[in-house]
């Protein structure tokens, strides 16, 4: 049974999820996606857009908002529901009701979007959701548990005026006082990438062929950013000349602020399958945090952190690498995404051996169908193409991204050292 | 614009309070016998608080790895972009790892695998901060 802390399947063994095949994705719904809240558009703010996806995905169930009981949600999309981006207070005003606080603005709260659309029937609440890999294993695990039948998750992503997650101390306490005396932060990336690419060689370059296909699948789905304002392609020279964050890591391998919001029908099986479209089934979730021994994660912490996931996963799952036919690991940033791939051994990717898959095809149609809603990168940082797009897909109508098989995706995120794997199929097993 | 500068508190007192007088320090539990760097509370292996202490380290140690920060999200750091980010680990336990700019080292000329020895920054407020140097032979 779900409680409201401690649900996660964490602890091997795992064992198969007791609840496989019997909770299902319905549905899924999506709120226009713009770079930033102006701060003055109160039609665009982070909660108008979550109630926009959030009817989004009951129509798309087919379903009336009186059917939903439950409202599952990460308030602002990161660990602990913090926000993505900033947020609004302090520093600036509050507005009227029902801004006169950070939810809605900055975080979207399940009590907050229930009072907005007038959801009578919720019985659970739930606003303590993570990222998006464990709002839907937390979501799965408390419909499979009864806490409610008819769940909406909801999801959304801000991004606000300006450059976020500036730092101006100059005094550093806790965490931050054994990192920032040395500019230590996003060269973390870069690190692990330069370490990668020493052991196996590789190099930067070889990120290429990945980056631009997730762009190439991005502008073929709706939700994305760059689908909506920025349709132009996107080429190897364009990558190739990025201008690096910190070595090893360019601008084009991290994803780019959006605003914007998601739901999603999480449901019985049973319930699901009176819903308008075939049921997404959820065969398993499961999930692990990890710390490094010291200061740094290296490769060495980074390829076992992995690995444990991903064995824990398919344990949970009782799938095997080559039952998977579509994968979506997580890309923001683009230089980790090798190391869930090799830790899942998706289509036999052994240690070292990623960026070969990447010379490979790796289109939605091809053998190797990798992140076929475009990932982050092709995307935003919005995170959602990597259930709106395997839904679509299990359902039979990703268009234009269509995979030949789609009977199975598996989709892992976020940090290599922070991670869930949620196993959908297009039947219950 | 200096770097920023450590604010130490009760867990990391005793560390800034070395670097003070030129030593480096680690925790170490002596039930397990296994070293931790940053310092916590408890030993993260067997979960007892009252058998840490602090050891001396060697203050030598080996560049495993690196990065060059080009657009630090850190204001104090602006101005000295581009700057390195090398990775030292710990000679007598490589798992123990620490930061360090490689002053001297040219930008993104930092030589992995090289050995190096701490030596300490004078920063505001009495802090004295680890950095290494190459050791040349």
């Amino acid at each position: 049974m779900a409680r409201e802390t401690g649900w996660e399947r964490s602890r091997d063994p795992v064992g198969i999820w007791e609840h496989r095949g019997k909770v299902a994705l319905a549905s899924r719904g999506h709120a226009p996606t713009d770079r930033r809240w102006d701060g003055v558009s109160m039609d665009k703010t982070l909660g108008a857009y979550t109630i926009i996806a959030a009817n989004a995905a009951i129509e798309d169930a087919g379903i009336k908002p009186s059917d939903i009981d439950g409202i599952i949600t990460s308030p602002g999309g990161q660990p602990g529901g913090a926000p993505i981006g900033d947020t609004w207070g302090p520093v600036r005003p509050y507005f009227a009701p029902p801004y006169n606080t950070e939810d809605g603005l900055t975080q979207v709260t399940g009590e907050w979007l229930a009072r907005q659309m007038g959801l009578k029937n919720v019985r659970y609440f739930n606003s303590h959701g993570d990222t998006i890999w464990n709002l839907i294993g937390l979501a799965a695990q408390c419909v499979g548990d009864g806490r409610c039948n008819v769940a909406l998750v909801t999801y959304p992503t801000g991004n606000l005026e300006g450059r976020y997650h500036r730092n101006p101390d100059t005094r550093v306490r806790g965490p931050a006082q054994w990192s920032s005396p040395w500019g230590w932060g996003l060269s973390g990336q870069g690190f692990t990438f330069e370490q990668y690419c020493r052991k196996y060689g590789s190099n930067h370059d070889r990120m290429a062929p990945f980056v631009v296909q997730e762009h190439k699948n991005g502008l073929l789905w709706p939700g994305s950013y760059y689908a909506q304002h920025e349709p132009q392609p996107f080429t190897t020279e364009d990558y190739l000349n990025g201008r690096w964050i910190a070595q090893n890591l360019s601008i084009f391998d991290c994803d780019r602020p959006v605003n914007t919001a998601a739901a999603y029908i999480v449901t019985t099986a049973e319930r699901a399958r009176d819903m308008r479209h075939k049921p997404v089934y959820i065969l398993d979730h499961t999930e692990s945090t990890f710390q490094p021994r010291s200061l740094v994660q290296d490769l060495d912490d980074t390829e076992a952190f992995c690995k444990v996931q991903a064995e824990r996963s398919y344990a949970g799952s009782g799938l095997r690498p080559k039952d998977i036919d579509i994968f979506l690991p997580y890309d923001g940033f683009a230089v980790f995404t090798q190391y869930f791939i090799e830790a899942f051994r998706w289509r036999g990717v052994n240690k070292g051996e990623a960026h070969d898959l990447y010379a490979m095809d790796i289109t939605p149609q091809g053998p190797n169908p990798l992140n076929t809603g475009g990932g982050n990168m092709g995307t935003g940082r919005m995170r959602t193409a990597f259930f709106s797009d395997p839904i679509e897909q299990i359902q039979g109508r990703a268009g234009a991204r269509q995979a030949k098989k789609a009977e199975i995706a598996v989709t892992h995120g976020v940090l290599p050292g922070n991670a869930a794997t949620i196993v959908m199929s297009s039947t219950p097993g | 614009m200096p770097r920023p500068v450590p604010a130490p508190d009760p867990l990391s007192k005793p560390f800034w309070d070395a670097c003070a007088q030129g030593k480096l320090m680690v925790q170490k539990c002596t039930m397990c016998d296994r070293k931790q760097f940053p310092p916590e509370a408890t030993c993260r292996n067997c979960g007892w608080a009252f058998n840490l202490t602090w050891i001396p380290t060697s203050g030598r140690g080996t560049i495993v790895g690196y990065s060059v920060t080009y657009d630090t999200r850190i204001n104090a750091w602006v101005p000295d972009q581009p700057f390195n980010n090398a990775v030292i680990a710990l000679e007598e336990d490589p798992a123990i790892k620490f930061h360090s700019n490689l002053p001297g080292v040219k930008v993104n000329e930092v030589p992995v695998g090289a050995k190096v020895e701490v030596y300490f920054l004078d920063l505001e407020d009495g802090i004295k901060l680890p950095e290494w140097k190459l050791v040349h032979h």
